[in-house]
C-alpha cells in the first residue's frame, strides 16, 4: 500500500476537495491500484532522457531558429485588446453565481 | 427521409442545385433527433435559432446562385467542450450546466463561417475524462449499432449522432482516444490531427499538451474535408502551428500504391479480441493487395504508454480544473460560510467520481516528493514513446493497428474499474502522446454486428498521407 487514508485527506486538501468518508475509502483503494500499475514505468531506465513536456517546441517548427525565436510568429504588441475586445464587465459576471453587478460576490475570505 | 449515407459533398451540390433546402434538411434532422434521441442520448442541447439562422443564410445564397463554401447547408453537432457563443456549454458536467460562454471556439466558428449548421451539442464523458460516455453526469449515450452497448467515449454522443444519422458531421476531441475509440464502437471514421494542426482555442481544457479537435463523420472524404476548414493557424492558440494546410480533398486522389505501411506486433499481444484481430488483419491483406508494402516495425515501449498517459493527463487535468471554484461561472454550493469551504463544498458536490479520481492522481503526481518519481518519470517516457514513432517513421510512411482492442462493451461492464477502463485506450493513446495524427475507419463488424476499426498512424503534420491510405481501403472494402 503506497498510499494512506491520511495521505489522501492531504492530497484532497490541496486540491480543494472535501471528499466524504466513504470517498476517501474508495479513493485509497483505486489510487492504490493506479499506481501499483503505474510503477511499471521504473522497469525503464531513463537517465540522460530529456523530459517531453509538449509537441510543439519539437515538431513542425523551423529547425534552423533557436529557443524562443522559434515562435516567434506567436508574439505581438502587448496592446489594450490586442487579440479580441475584452469582455464587457457585464457579459464577465453575466454566468457567476453571486455578483453585484460590479464585482463577484464570495463569502467572507478573512476569519475573525 | 434522410438517407442513410448522406455526405457533405451530397449535401452541398443537392442545395447547390437547388434539390433540397437547407432549412427542409435541417428540420429533417430535428425529427429524427426527436424521433430517435430519446433512447439514444446524444445531444445535451439543441440550438434551433442558431442552426436556423445558419441555413437561412446558405439558402439565400444558394437562391442567389453564388458559389457555396465547403460545408454549406451540413447539419452538425459539436461535441459539448467546445465554447458556443450564447448556446450552453457543459463539458457534461453539473459545474457547467448552466455556463453560457460568451465566444465561440475557433472550430465551431470555422464550421459555421464555412457553412455548416450547427443542431446542438453532444453528451461525452465529463470533462472528456472517459472511455465510454457512462462518466457524463447528465445521462450515458447508447450505441446506435447495439442499445445495449456502449459508443465509446469520450465522444460518444458525436459518434452516435453520426452513426444515427442524426447528423452528417461531428466534431469531437481526442487526449487520449476519445475521436478513434468512439468512431470505431460505432462503425464511423473518426480522424485526430496532429497537435497543432487545429486550434484549440475554445475548447474546454482537459491536458493541454494532448488535447485536439477533429472530425467524425461517415467516410474520410467527409473527414478530409472538414479537417481542410478547421485547420491552420489561430493567434488566439499560442501551440496551434504556423504551417500551410494542404488540400486534403485534392490528396486523396495521390494513389496509395508503394506506400510502406508498418505494422508493429506491440498492437497485437494480449488482450487483442479474436474478431478484432482476424478483421484487422483481412485490413492490412487489402491494403497490401492494393499495392501497399507492408513492413514490420516495433514499438516498443508501447506497453507504457497507459501509464504514462495517465500520470500526464491527469497531472494537467488536475491543474486545469482548479479554475471550477464557484466564483466566476461555476456550481456553487449553498450554505457556505467560508471562502475554502466554498471551494471545497461547490467541487465536491459537482464533479463526478472520475473526475475527482483523476484530479487526486494528478495531484498526487505533481506533490512534493513524488514530483520527479511519476510526473518527470511519465515526462521522460514520453520522449521515449515519441522516439519509437520518429524511428518508425523513417522505415514507413503511415502505421496500421487495431483502433481498440474489443468492439464496443456492455454498459456498467467496466464501470467499477477504472484501470480496465483505462486500458480500452491501448492503442489510441500513444498517438496522442508523440503528438502524431491518428484515423479510425471502419474494417469490418463481429458475428454480433458489432463495428471494429482500422486505426492509422502519421507523421507530424502528415494527415494527407494517412486521410489517403484510409480512403483507398474505404474505397477497397
Amino acid at each position: 500500500m503506497k498510499v494512506t487514508e491520511k495521505d489522501v485527506i492531504y492530497v484532497a486538501d490541496l486540491a480543494n476537495l472535501e471528499l466524504t468518508p466513504k470517498e476517501r475509502a474508495g479513493m485509497v483503494r483505486d489510487l492504490n491500484s493506479i499506481l501499483e500499475y503505474v510503477d511499471r514505468l521504473n522497469a525503464l531506465d531513463t537517465t540522460n532522457v530529456e523530459p517531453m513536456a509538449q509537441i510543439s517546441d519539437r515538431y513542425g517548427v523551423d529547425e534552423s531558429r533557436q529557443g524562443s525565436k522559434r515562435f516567434s510568429y506567436a508574439s505581438r504588441d502587448d496592446v489594450v485588446e490586442g487579440l479580441r475586445k475584452s469582455l464587457s464587465q457585464e457579459e464577465a459576471l453575466k454566468n457567476a453565481p453571486d455578483a453585484d453587478g460590479t464585482f463577484f460576490r464570495v463569502p467572507k475570505v478573512i476569519e475573525r | 427521409m434522410i438517407q442513410p449515407l448522406l455526405t457533405i459533398n451530397a449535401v452541398r451540390s443537392a442545395i447547390q442545385e437547388r434539390k433540397i433546402t437547407t432549412l427542409a434538411l435541417m428540420e429533417e434532422h430535428y425529427e429524427r433527433i426527436e424521433k430517435e434521441d430519446a433512447q439514444i442520448g446524444a445531444f445535451l442541447t439543441l440550438c434551433r435559432e442558431r442552426a436556423l439562422e445558419a441555413a437561412d443564410r446558405i439558402d439565400r445564397m444558394a437562391a442567389e446562385g453564388e458559389p457555396l463554401p465547403p460545408l454549406a447547408g451540413v447539419p452538425v453537432a459539436i461535441k459539448d467542450v467546445m465554447s458556443t457563443r450564447g448556446v450552453r456549454t457543459t463539458a457534461a458536467s453539473k459545474s457547467l450546466e448552466h455556463y453560457i460562454p460568451p465566444y465561440d471556439c475557433t472550430a465551431v466558428a470555422r464550421m459555421e463561417a464555412a457553412g455548416a449548421v450547427v443542431l446542438g451539442k453532444t453528451n461525452c464523458d465529463e470533462f472528456a475524462m472517459g472511455s465510454s460516455n457512462e462518466n457524463s453526469a447528465f445521462r450515458p449515450v447508447r450505441n446506435p449499432r447495439a442499445l445495449d452497448r456502449v459508443p465509446g467515449g469520450s465522444s460518444g454522443g458525436s459518434a452516435a449522432a453520426v452513426a444515427a444519422d442524426m447528423a452528417v458531421a461531428a466534431l469531437g476531441s481526442d487526449t487520449g482516444g476519445s475521436i478513434r475509440q468512439p468512431a470505431s464502437f460505432c462503425g464511423v471514421v473518426g480522424l485526430m490531427p496532429t497537435y497543432g494542426r487545429v486550434s484549440r482555442y475554445g475548447l474546454i481544457a482537459f491536458a493541454s499538451s494532448l488535447d485536439h479537435i477533429g472530425p467524425i463523420t461517415k467516410n474520410v472524404k467527409d473527414a478530409a474535408t472538414v479537417l481542410g476548414v478547421i485547420a491552420g493557424r489561430d493567434p488566439m492558440d499560442s501551440t496551434s502551428a504556423n504551417l500551410p494546410v494542404p488540400d486534403y480533398v485534392a490528396e486523396l486522389e495521390k494513389p496509395s500504391r508503394g506506400l510502406k505501411l508498418g505494422v508493429a506486433k506491440e498492437y497485437f499481444g494480449e488482450g487483442l479480441d479474436p474478431e478484432v484481430r482476424q478483421a484487422v488483419e483481412s485490413a492490412i491483406d487489402r491494403l497490401n493487395s492494393l499495392g501497399c508494402e507492408i513492413v514490420p516495425v516495433s514499438l516498443p515501449h508501447t506497453p507504457y504508454a497507459i501509464p504514462t498517459y495517465y500520470l500526464i493527463a491527469t497531472a494537467e487535468a488536475s491543474s486545469n480544473l482548479a479554475r471550477y471554484d464557484g466564483v466566476r461561472y461555476s456550481y456553487r454550493a449553498r450554505g457556505v460560510k467560508s471562502l475554502s469551504e466554498m471551494y471545497r463544498r461547490s467541487r465536491d458536490e459537482s464533479f463526478g467520481a472520475e473526475v475527482k479520481r483523476r484530479i487526486m492522481l494528478g495531484t498526487y503526481a505533481l506533490s512534493a516528493g513524488y514530483y520527479d518519481a511519476y510526473y518527470l518519470k511519465a515526462q521522460k517516457v514520453r520522449t521515449l514513446l515519441a522516439r519509437d514513432f520518429e524511428e518508425a517513421f523513417r522505415k514507413v510512411d503511415a502505421i496500421v493497428t487495431p483502433t481498440s482492442p474489443t468492439p464496443a462493451f456492455r454498459l456498467g461492464e467496466k464501470s467499477n474499474d477504472p484501470l480496465a477502463m483505462y486500458l480500452a485506450d491501448i492503442y489510441t493513446v500513444t498517438a496522442d502522446l508523440a503528438g502524431i495524427p491518428g484515423i479510425s475507419v471502419p474494417c469490418g463488424e463481429t458475428r454480433d454486428k458489432l463495428p471494429i476499426g482500422l486505426q492509422i498512424l502519421g507523421r507530424h503534420f502528415d494527415e494527407a498521407t494517412i486521410l489517403r491510405v484510409a480512403h483507398a481501403y474505404e474505397q477497397a472494402a
